[in-house]
Protein backbone atom coordinates (compact mmCIF):
# COMPACT_ATOMS: atom_id res chain seq x y z
CA UNK A 1 0.00 0.00 0.00
CA UNK A 2 1.11 3.48 -0.59
CA UNK A 3 -0.49 4.94 2.84
CA UNK A 4 2.78 6.04 4.06
CA UNK A 5 3.18 7.99 1.47
CA UNK A 6 1.04 10.50 2.60
CA UNK A 7 2.23 11.49 6.34
CA UNK A 8 -0.11 14.44 7.23
CA UNK A 9 3.42 16.46 7.35
CA UNK A 10 4.61 15.67 4.15
CA UNK A 11 1.44 16.23 2.69
CA UNK A 12 0.77 19.66 3.33
CA UNK A 13 3.33 22.23 2.60
CA UNK A 14 4.01 24.94 4.66
CA UNK A 15 1.97 27.77 2.86
CA UNK A 16 -0.75 25.75 3.36
CA UNK A 17 -0.48 25.48 6.81
CA UNK A 18 0.05 28.84 7.24
CA UNK A 19 -3.44 29.59 5.51
CA UNK A 20 -5.32 27.03 7.31
CA UNK A 21 -4.37 28.61 10.53
CA UNK A 22 -5.79 32.61 8.84
CA UNK A 23 -8.73 30.09 7.67
CA UNK A 24 -9.52 28.98 11.25
CA UNK A 25 -9.10 32.42 12.41
CA UNK A 26 -11.59 33.38 10.05
CA UNK A 27 -14.16 30.43 9.94
CA UNK A 28 -14.15 31.50 14.01
CA UNK A 29 -15.21 34.82 12.89
CA UNK A 30 -17.63 33.05 10.44
CA UNK A 31 -18.93 30.42 12.57
CA UNK A 32 -19.11 32.03 15.78
CA UNK A 33 -19.21 29.60 18.55
CA UNK A 34 -20.48 26.82 16.88
CA UNK A 35 -17.26 24.84 17.22
CA UNK A 36 -19.40 23.17 20.39
CA UNK A 37 -21.98 20.68 19.50
CA UNK A 38 -19.31 17.72 18.47
CA UNK A 39 -16.34 16.22 20.24
CA UNK A 40 -13.62 17.96 17.68
CA UNK A 41 -10.27 18.22 18.15
CA UNK A 42 -9.20 21.14 15.95
CA UNK A 43 -5.71 21.34 17.38
CA UNK A 44 -4.84 18.11 15.69
CA UNK A 45 -5.88 18.52 11.98
CA UNK A 46 -4.26 16.15 10.18
CA UNK A 47 -4.90 17.50 6.95
CA UNK A 48 -6.43 20.60 4.94
CA UNK A 49 -5.85 21.42 2.18
CA UNK A 50 -6.75 25.35 0.53
CA UNK A 51 -7.40 27.24 0.28
CA UNK A 52 -7.44 30.29 -1.85
CA UNK A 53 -11.19 29.77 -2.73
CA UNK A 54 -13.66 31.41 -0.30
CA UNK A 55 -15.98 29.21 1.84
CA UNK A 56 -19.36 28.40 0.58
CA UNK A 57 -21.93 30.43 2.47
CA UNK A 58 -23.69 28.25 5.12
CA UNK A 59 -26.89 28.63 3.65
CA UNK A 60 -26.19 27.59 0.16
CA UNK A 61 -24.21 24.35 1.08
CA UNK A 62 -27.25 23.40 2.85
CA UNK A 63 -29.97 24.74 0.73
CA UNK A 64 -28.73 23.92 -2.40
CA UNK A 65 -28.12 19.49 -2.61
CA UNK A 66 -28.68 16.72 -4.77
CA UNK A 67 -30.13 14.34 -2.81
CA UNK A 68 -32.37 12.54 -5.24
CA UNK A 69 -34.23 10.38 -1.94
CA UNK A 70 -36.00 13.15 -1.20
CA UNK A 71 -36.86 14.59 -4.31
CA UNK A 72 -35.09 15.99 -7.68
CA UNK A 73 -34.72 19.57 -7.34
CA UNK A 74 -31.93 21.48 -5.64
CA UNK A 75 -34.53 22.71 -3.01
CA UNK A 76 -36.36 19.65 -2.34
CA UNK A 77 -33.73 17.84 0.23
CA UNK A 78 -33.62 21.00 2.63
CA UNK A 79 -37.88 21.11 2.14
CA UNK A 80 -38.23 17.42 2.32
CA UNK A 81 -35.49 15.81 4.99
CA UNK A 82 -36.62 18.03 7.85
CA UNK A 83 -38.79 14.97 9.97
CA UNK A 84 -35.94 12.21 8.67
CA UNK A 85 -35.40 10.44 11.61
CA UNK A 86 -31.30 9.69 11.95
CA UNK A 87 -31.18 8.10 15.57
CA UNK A 88 -31.03 5.44 16.39
CA UNK A 89 -28.40 4.31 13.23
CA UNK A 90 -26.68 1.36 12.86
CA UNK A 91 -23.97 0.75 10.45
CA UNK A 92 -22.37 -2.76 9.79
CA UNK A 93 -19.39 -3.49 8.11
CA UNK A 94 -19.45 -6.67 6.48
CA UNK A 95 -18.36 -9.13 2.91
CA UNK A 96 -15.33 -10.16 3.28
CA UNK A 97 -13.86 -9.50 6.49
CA UNK A 98 -12.86 -12.05 9.12
CA UNK A 99 -15.07 -10.01 11.97
CA UNK A 100 -17.96 -8.37 10.46
CA UNK A 101 -18.77 -5.60 13.02
CA UNK A 102 -22.16 -3.69 13.32
CA UNK A 103 -21.20 -0.09 15.36
CA UNK A 104 -24.33 2.51 15.89
CA UNK A 105 -23.48 6.24 15.01
CA UNK A 106 -23.46 7.32 18.48
CA UNK A 107 -20.17 4.74 19.19
CA UNK A 108 -18.27 5.55 16.20
CA UNK A 109 -18.61 9.26 16.71
CA UNK A 110 -17.09 8.35 20.42
CA UNK A 111 -14.58 6.04 19.31
CA UNK A 112 -13.20 8.28 16.43
CA UNK A 113 -12.92 11.78 17.45
CA UNK A 114 -13.67 14.37 14.01
CA UNK A 115 -11.73 16.94 13.13
CA UNK A 116 -12.19 19.59 10.23
CA UNK A 117 -11.69 19.44 6.98
CA UNK A 118 -11.93 22.21 4.34
CA UNK A 119 -12.31 20.22 0.84
CA UNK A 120 -13.67 21.64 -2.54
CA UNK A 121 -16.60 19.65 -3.49
CA UNK A 122 -17.41 19.46 -7.13
CA UNK A 123 -20.68 18.01 -8.80
CA UNK A 124 -20.58 16.14 -12.29
CA UNK A 125 -23.49 18.81 -12.90
CA UNK A 126 -20.34 21.33 -13.28
CA UNK A 127 -20.85 23.87 -10.25
CA UNK A 128 -18.46 23.32 -6.65
CA UNK A 129 -18.60 24.36 -3.47
CA UNK A 130 -15.80 24.90 -0.62
CA UNK A 131 -17.33 23.29 2.45
CA UNK A 132 -15.62 23.01 6.35
CA UNK A 133 -16.46 19.51 6.96
CA UNK A 134 -15.75 17.81 10.14
CA UNK A 135 -15.48 14.09 10.10
CA UNK A 136 -12.70 11.13 10.21
CA UNK A 137 -10.64 9.51 8.06
CA UNK A 138 -12.08 6.19 6.42
CA UNK A 139 -9.87 4.33 7.33
CA UNK A 140 -10.05 4.66 10.66
CA UNK A 141 -13.07 3.14 10.53
CA UNK A 142 -12.43 0.21 8.29
CA UNK A 143 -9.38 -0.69 10.65
CA UNK A 144 -11.68 -2.12 13.00
CA UNK A 145 -12.74 -5.01 10.67
CA UNK A 146 -10.18 -7.24 8.95
CA UNK A 147 -10.45 -7.72 5.45
CA UNK A 148 -10.00 -10.94 3.78
CA UNK A 149 -7.37 -11.73 1.08
CA UNK A 150 -10.60 -11.58 -1.37
CA UNK A 151 -11.22 -7.96 -0.98
CA UNK A 152 -10.55 -5.64 -3.55
CA UNK A 153 -13.22 -2.82 -3.55
CA UNK A 154 -15.65 -1.26 -0.47
CA UNK A 155 -19.39 -1.22 -1.38
CA UNK A 156 -21.58 1.90 0.19
CA UNK A 157 -25.53 1.50 0.46
CA UNK A 158 -27.41 4.12 1.94
CA UNK A 159 -30.80 3.97 3.79
CA UNK A 160 -33.25 2.83 2.11
CA UNK A 161 -37.06 3.64 3.45
CA UNK A 162 -39.35 5.03 1.56
CA UNK A 163 -42.10 5.80 3.90
CA UNK A 164 -39.48 8.88 5.03
CA UNK A 165 -37.57 9.41 1.74
CA UNK A 166 -40.75 10.13 -0.87
CA UNK A 167 -38.00 10.16 -3.96
CA UNK A 168 -37.64 6.23 -3.20
CA UNK A 169 -41.33 5.63 -4.18
CA UNK A 170 -40.60 6.61 -7.42
CA UNK A 171 -37.71 4.26 -10.01
CA UNK A 172 -35.71 7.15 -10.05
CA UNK A 173 -32.71 5.46 -9.52
CA UNK A 174 -31.76 1.75 -8.53
CA UNK A 175 -32.46 2.07 -4.43
CA UNK A 176 -31.23 2.11 -2.11
CA UNK A 177 -28.58 4.63 -3.40
CA UNK A 178 -25.24 2.48 -3.44
CA UNK A 179 -21.27 3.30 -4.17
CA UNK A 180 -18.16 1.98 -4.31
CA UNK A 181 -13.96 2.64 -4.06
CA UNK A 182 -11.38 0.36 -4.53
CA UNK A 183 -9.39 -0.12 -1.53
CA UNK A 184 -6.62 1.86 -2.01
CA UNK A 185 -9.01 5.03 -2.46
CA UNK A 186 -11.02 4.17 0.60
CA UNK A 187 -8.15 3.82 2.94
CA UNK A 188 -6.35 6.92 1.82
CA UNK A 189 -6.45 9.59 4.20
CA UNK A 190 -8.07 11.98 2.05
CA UNK A 191 -11.13 9.94 1.90
CA UNK A 192 -13.09 10.95 5.17
CA UNK A 193 -16.78 10.12 6.81
CA UNK A 194 -18.20 12.96 7.43
CA UNK A 195 -20.49 14.00 10.89
CA UNK A 196 -20.66 17.75 10.64
CA UNK A 197 -19.97 20.45 8.73
CA UNK A 198 -19.43 24.40 9.31
CA UNK A 199 -18.34 22.78 13.50
CA UNK A 200 -22.38 22.16 13.01
CA UNK A 201 -24.03 18.61 13.39
CA UNK A 202 -24.72 17.42 9.80
CA UNK A 203 -28.04 18.50 8.54
CA UNK A 204 -30.29 15.59 7.29
CA UNK A 205 -30.47 17.34 3.89
CA UNK A 206 -26.66 16.47 3.77
CA UNK A 207 -26.17 12.94 4.71
CA UNK A 208 -26.65 12.73 7.86
CA UNK A 209 -25.86 10.92 10.26
CA UNK A 210 -23.08 10.21 9.00
CA UNK A 211 -21.62 10.29 4.67
CA UNK A 212 -18.63 9.87 2.65
CA UNK A 213 -16.63 12.38 1.35
CA UNK A 214 -14.07 11.49 -1.56
CA UNK A 215 -13.00 15.17 -2.62
CA UNK A 216 -10.90 14.12 -5.73
CA UNK A 217 -14.33 12.57 -7.07
CA UNK A 218 -17.38 14.19 -8.64
CA UNK A 219 -19.92 14.69 -5.71
CA UNK A 220 -22.42 11.56 -6.46
CA UNK A 221 -19.56 9.38 -5.26
CA UNK A 222 -19.45 10.32 -1.68
CA UNK A 223 -22.88 8.75 -0.62
CA UNK A 224 -25.05 9.67 2.00
CA UNK A 225 -26.72 8.26 5.19
CA UNK A 226 -24.57 5.29 4.81
CA UNK A 227 -25.93 1.99 6.25
CA UNK A 228 -23.76 -0.37 5.38
CA UNK A 229 -20.23 -0.89 4.56
CA UNK A 230 -19.26 -4.17 2.51
CA UNK A 231 -15.83 -4.92 1.41
CA UNK A 232 -16.65 -7.31 -1.92
CA UNK A 233 -14.25 -9.13 -4.27
CA UNK A 234 -15.51 -7.36 -7.26
CA UNK A 235 -16.02 -3.71 -8.51
CA UNK A 236 -19.64 -2.77 -6.93
CA UNK A 237 -21.88 -1.44 -9.87
CA UNK A 238 -22.75 1.97 -8.49
CA UNK A 239 -26.56 3.26 -9.04
CA UNK A 240 -25.43 6.36 -11.21
CA UNK A 241 -23.56 3.19 -13.29
CA UNK A 242 -26.81 1.78 -13.42
CA UNK A 243 -28.55 4.38 -14.22
CA UNK A 244 -26.38 5.36 -17.33
CA UNK A 245 -23.36 3.27 -17.52
CA UNK A 246 -21.70 5.68 -20.85
CA UNK A 247 -21.79 8.56 -18.68
CA UNK A 248 -21.09 7.72 -14.59
CA UNK A 249 -17.82 5.21 -14.06
CA UNK A 250 -16.85 3.72 -11.72
CA UNK A 251 -13.88 6.26 -11.17
CA UNK A 252 -15.71 8.87 -11.57
CA UNK A 253 -11.98 11.28 -10.68
CA UNK A 254 -13.08 15.09 -11.49
CA UNK A 255 -10.91 15.16 -14.93
CA UNK A 256 -11.48 18.39 -16.73
CA UNK A 257 -10.30 16.72 -20.03
CA UNK A 258 -12.94 13.96 -19.85
CA UNK A 259 -15.84 15.55 -20.87
CA UNK A 260 -19.32 14.23 -19.72
CA UNK A 261 -20.80 13.03 -23.18
CA UNK A 262 -23.63 15.53 -22.26
CA UNK A 263 -21.57 18.05 -20.99
CA UNK A 264 -18.24 19.53 -20.89
CA UNK A 265 -16.20 19.25 -17.46
CA UNK A 266 -13.24 22.08 -18.26
CA UNK A 267 -15.03 24.65 -16.25
CA UNK A 268 -17.50 25.19 -13.22
CA UNK A 269 -19.94 27.54 -11.89
CA UNK A 270 -18.90 29.05 -8.03
CA UNK A 271 -21.94 28.52 -5.87
CA UNK A 272 -22.49 31.56 -4.10
CA UNK A 273 -20.95 33.96 -6.56
CA UNK A 274 -22.70 36.36 -8.23
CA UNK A 275 -24.53 36.46 -11.92
CA UNK A 276 -21.85 38.43 -13.40
CA UNK A 277 -19.24 36.01 -12.20
CA UNK A 278 -17.15 33.88 -14.98
CA UNK A 279 -16.74 30.13 -14.43
CA UNK A 280 -13.58 28.82 -13.23
CA UNK A 281 -11.32 26.23 -14.56
CA UNK A 282 -11.82 22.83 -13.52
CA UNK A 283 -8.72 21.07 -11.62
CA UNK A 284 -7.66 17.92 -12.59
CA UNK A 285 -8.75 15.16 -9.31
CA UNK A 286 -9.96 18.42 -8.49
CA UNK A 287 -7.15 19.76 -7.03
CA UNK A 288 -5.92 16.93 -4.87
CA UNK A 289 -3.54 15.34 -8.26
CA UNK A 290 -0.51 15.92 -5.80
CA UNK A 291 -1.96 13.26 -3.19
CA UNK A 292 -3.99 11.33 -5.31
CA UNK A 293 -2.85 10.69 -8.35
CA UNK A 294 -0.35 8.11 -7.87
CA UNK A 295 -3.61 6.04 -7.42
CA UNK A 296 -3.74 5.81 -10.84
CA UNK A 297 -0.34 5.31 -11.88
CA UNK A 298 -0.93 3.83 -15.65
CA UNK A 299 -4.12 3.85 -15.95
CA UNK A 300 -5.94 5.43 -19.21
CA UNK A 301 -8.25 7.83 -17.28
CA UNK A 302 -10.20 8.29 -20.36
CA UNK A 303 -11.34 4.85 -20.23
CA UNK A 304 -11.56 4.54 -16.74
CA UNK A 305 -13.95 7.25 -16.41
CA UNK B 1 -64.43 41.09 -26.13
CA UNK B 2 -60.65 40.35 -28.45
CA UNK B 3 -59.78 43.54 -27.65
CA UNK B 4 -59.55 43.57 -23.91
CA UNK B 5 -58.27 39.71 -23.96
CA UNK B 6 -55.67 40.70 -26.40
CA UNK B 7 -53.84 43.25 -24.48
CA UNK B 8 -54.38 41.47 -21.43
CA UNK B 9 -52.93 37.87 -22.53
CA UNK B 10 -50.08 39.91 -24.05
CA UNK B 11 -48.65 41.25 -20.33
CA UNK B 12 -49.60 37.91 -18.60
CA UNK B 13 -47.13 36.52 -20.86
CA UNK B 14 -44.73 39.50 -19.95
CA UNK B 15 -45.14 38.40 -16.34
CA UNK B 16 -41.80 35.65 -16.16
CA UNK B 17 -39.82 38.02 -17.84
CA UNK B 18 -40.82 40.62 -14.83
CA UNK B 19 -40.35 38.49 -12.18
CA UNK B 20 -37.27 36.99 -13.86
CA UNK B 21 -35.59 41.09 -14.37
CA UNK B 22 -37.09 41.51 -10.83
CA UNK B 23 -34.78 38.57 -9.19
CA UNK B 24 -31.66 39.47 -11.24
CA UNK B 25 -32.03 43.33 -10.16
CA UNK B 26 -32.55 42.25 -6.57
CA UNK B 27 -30.32 39.05 -6.33
CA UNK B 28 -33.20 37.05 -5.61
CA UNK B 29 -31.66 34.10 -7.22
CA UNK B 30 -29.99 31.64 -5.06
CA UNK B 31 -26.85 29.70 -5.09
CA UNK B 32 -26.21 29.22 -8.89
CA UNK B 33 -28.13 32.78 -10.33
CA UNK B 34 -27.04 31.68 -13.83
CA UNK B 35 -28.49 28.50 -13.90
CA UNK B 36 -31.35 30.13 -12.17
CA UNK B 37 -31.87 32.38 -15.03
CA UNK B 38 -31.09 29.97 -17.79
CA UNK B 39 -33.19 27.10 -16.37
CA UNK B 40 -36.11 29.72 -15.93
CA UNK B 41 -35.58 31.21 -19.53
CA UNK B 42 -35.38 27.67 -20.92
CA UNK B 43 -38.58 26.46 -19.17
CA UNK B 44 -40.50 29.76 -20.36
CA UNK B 45 -39.65 28.83 -23.73
CA UNK B 46 -40.58 25.53 -23.36
CA UNK B 47 -44.17 26.67 -21.86
CA UNK B 48 -44.79 28.94 -24.91
CA UNK B 49 -44.19 26.77 -27.55
CA UNK B 50 -46.75 23.96 -26.05
CA UNK B 51 -49.11 26.75 -25.70
CA UNK B 52 -48.70 27.76 -29.52
CA UNK B 53 -48.78 24.41 -30.37
CA UNK B 54 -52.43 23.76 -28.34
CA UNK B 55 -53.77 26.56 -29.83
CA UNK B 56 -55.34 24.49 -32.97
CA UNK B 57 -56.08 21.36 -31.46
CA UNK B 58 -58.18 23.48 -28.89
CA UNK B 59 -60.03 24.91 -31.94
CA UNK B 60 -60.21 21.47 -33.21
CA UNK B 61 -61.53 19.91 -30.10
CA UNK B 62 -63.83 23.27 -29.04
CA UNK B 63 -65.39 24.35 -32.03
CA UNK B 64 -64.35 27.96 -30.93
CA UNK B 65 -62.38 29.48 -33.77
CA UNK B 66 -61.01 32.37 -31.35
CA UNK B 67 -57.99 30.28 -29.97
CA UNK B 68 -56.01 30.70 -33.74
CA UNK B 69 -56.40 34.94 -32.39
CA UNK B 70 -53.52 33.82 -29.64
CA UNK B 71 -51.19 31.73 -31.79
CA UNK B 72 -48.77 33.87 -33.27
CA UNK B 73 -48.50 36.06 -30.07
CA UNK B 74 -47.60 32.80 -27.94
CA UNK B 75 -45.59 31.59 -30.98
CA UNK B 76 -43.98 34.88 -30.35
CA UNK B 77 -43.20 34.93 -27.06
CA UNK B 78 -41.80 31.62 -27.65
CA UNK B 79 -38.76 33.31 -29.85
CA UNK B 80 -38.61 36.21 -27.20
CA UNK B 81 -37.84 33.90 -23.99
CA UNK B 82 -35.81 31.65 -26.45
CA UNK B 83 -33.60 34.13 -27.39
CA UNK B 84 -33.70 35.54 -24.15
CA UNK B 85 -32.31 32.01 -22.96
CA UNK B 86 -29.76 31.70 -25.48
CA UNK B 87 -28.25 34.94 -24.41
CA UNK B 88 -28.19 33.89 -20.87
CA UNK B 89 -26.02 30.76 -22.07
CA UNK B 90 -23.59 32.92 -24.42
CA UNK B 91 -23.42 36.34 -22.28
CA UNK B 92 -23.93 35.48 -18.80
CA UNK B 93 -22.74 31.89 -18.83
CA UNK B 94 -19.80 31.87 -21.30
CA UNK B 95 -19.13 35.60 -21.10
CA UNK B 96 -19.50 36.20 -25.03
CA UNK B 97 -16.26 33.27 -24.92
CA UNK B 98 -16.84 32.07 -28.16
CA UNK B 99 -14.35 28.75 -28.38
CA UNK B 100 -16.14 26.69 -25.82
CA UNK B 101 -19.47 27.77 -26.92
CA UNK B 102 -18.91 26.90 -30.10
CA UNK B 103 -17.66 23.60 -28.82
CA UNK B 104 -20.42 22.53 -27.16
CA UNK B 105 -22.55 23.37 -30.30
CA UNK B 106 -21.13 20.64 -32.24
CA UNK B 107 -19.91 18.47 -29.37
CA UNK B 108 -22.79 18.58 -26.98
CA UNK B 109 -26.08 16.91 -28.61
CA UNK B 110 -28.96 19.17 -25.92
CA UNK B 111 -26.86 22.42 -26.95
CA UNK B 112 -27.00 21.22 -30.45
CA UNK B 113 -30.49 20.61 -30.39
CA UNK B 114 -31.27 23.74 -29.05
CA UNK B 115 -29.49 25.86 -31.24
CA UNK B 116 -31.12 24.59 -33.96
CA UNK B 117 -34.88 24.60 -32.59
CA UNK B 118 -34.33 28.33 -31.83
CA UNK B 119 -32.37 28.52 -35.52
CA UNK B 120 -35.85 27.31 -36.38
CA UNK B 121 -37.54 29.69 -35.06
CA UNK B 122 -36.07 32.36 -36.47
CA UNK B 123 -37.98 31.74 -39.77
CA UNK B 124 -41.36 31.43 -38.00
CA UNK B 125 -41.18 34.65 -36.34
CA UNK B 126 -40.02 36.14 -39.24
CA UNK B 127 -42.93 35.20 -41.11
CA UNK B 128 -45.52 35.21 -38.74
CA UNK B 129 -47.02 38.83 -39.40
CA UNK B 130 -50.26 39.57 -41.87
CA UNK B 131 -48.66 40.40 -44.77
CA UNK B 132 -46.32 36.87 -45.51
CA UNK B 133 -49.08 35.12 -44.97
CA UNK B 134 -50.49 36.39 -48.23
CA UNK B 135 -47.40 36.54 -49.71
CA UNK B 136 -46.58 32.85 -48.81
CA UNK B 137 -49.94 31.88 -49.44
CA UNK B 138 -49.93 27.75 -49.37
CA UNK B 139 -46.22 28.22 -48.27
CA UNK B 140 -46.98 29.47 -45.13
CA UNK B 141 -48.81 26.56 -44.05
CA UNK B 142 -45.54 24.40 -44.90
CA UNK B 143 -43.16 26.95 -43.09
CA UNK B 144 -44.94 26.99 -40.29
CA UNK B 145 -45.56 23.56 -39.92
CA UNK B 146 -41.66 23.77 -38.62
CA UNK B 147 -43.26 24.31 -35.33
CA UNK B 148 -43.59 20.78 -34.26
CA UNK B 149 -39.98 20.11 -34.79
CA UNK B 150 -39.16 22.78 -32.57
CA UNK B 151 -41.59 21.32 -30.19
CA UNK B 152 -39.82 18.26 -30.37
CA UNK B 153 -36.38 19.94 -30.54
CA UNK B 154 -36.84 21.67 -27.29
CA UNK B 155 -38.76 18.94 -25.56
CA UNK B 156 -35.68 16.22 -26.74
CA UNK B 157 -32.97 19.42 -25.39
CA UNK B 158 -34.41 19.52 -22.21
CA UNK B 159 -34.60 15.51 -21.44
CA UNK B 160 -30.81 15.38 -22.63
CA UNK B 161 -29.84 18.26 -20.41
CA UNK B 162 -31.40 16.59 -17.18
CA UNK B 163 -29.44 14.13 -15.14
CA UNK B 164 -32.73 11.60 -15.22
CA UNK B 165 -36.40 12.30 -16.91
CA UNK B 166 -38.43 12.34 -13.67
CA UNK B 167 -40.21 14.43 -13.46
CA UNK B 168 -40.44 17.61 -14.95
CA UNK B 169 -38.82 16.44 -18.86
CA UNK B 170 -41.00 13.70 -18.56
CA UNK B 171 -44.25 15.89 -17.88
CA UNK B 172 -43.81 18.00 -20.71
CA UNK B 173 -42.42 14.80 -23.18
CA UNK B 174 -46.35 13.76 -22.45
CA UNK B 175 -47.81 17.18 -23.19
CA UNK B 176 -45.82 17.39 -26.75
CA UNK B 177 -46.96 13.90 -27.54
CA UNK B 178 -50.40 14.94 -26.62
CA UNK B 179 -50.61 18.04 -28.64
CA UNK B 180 -48.48 16.84 -31.66
CA UNK B 181 -51.09 13.21 -32.02
CA UNK B 182 -54.21 15.40 -32.21
CA UNK B 183 -52.68 16.51 -34.90
CA UNK B 184 -53.53 13.12 -36.57
CA UNK B 185 -56.04 12.82 -38.72
CA UNK B 186 -57.64 9.32 -37.00
CA UNK B 187 -57.13 11.32 -34.15
CA UNK B 188 -59.09 14.21 -35.29
CA UNK B 189 -61.71 12.01 -36.57
CA UNK B 190 -62.61 10.00 -33.37
CA UNK B 191 -63.21 14.15 -32.18
CA UNK B 192 -65.43 14.80 -35.01
CA UNK B 193 -67.49 11.39 -34.97
CA UNK B 194 -67.60 11.50 -30.96
CA UNK B 195 -69.99 15.41 -31.57
CA UNK B 196 -71.58 13.99 -34.15
CA UNK B 197 -73.05 10.95 -32.26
Amino acid sequence: MKLNKFKSSEITPENIYRNRRQFIKKMGIVTGTALVSQNIITSALSYTPETERKITPYKFATTYNNYYEFGTSKSDPHKNSKDFITTPWNIKIDGEVENEITLSVEEIKNMIPSEERIYRFRCVEGWSMVVPWLGFPLNKLLNKVKPTSKAKFVKFTSVYDPDQMKGQRFPILNWPYKEGLRIDEAMHPLTIMVTGLYGKELPNQNGAPLRLIVPWKYGFKSAKAIVNIKFVEKMPISSWMNASPKEYGFYSNVNPNVSHPRWSQATERVIGENIYSPRIKTLMFNGYGDEVAGLYDGMDLRKNF
Amino acid sequence: MIRIFKPTIFVLCLVPFIIIAYQIIFNKLGAEPVKEVTHLTGEWTLRFILLSLAMTPLKTITKILVWIKYRRMLGLFAFFYGTLHLLTYIGLDYQFNLVPIIDDVFNKKYIFIGFAAWLLMMPLAVTSNQKMVLILKQNWKKIHRLSYLVGIFAVLHFIWLSKTIFFEPLIYLIILITLLSLRLDFIKFLFKKKTVT
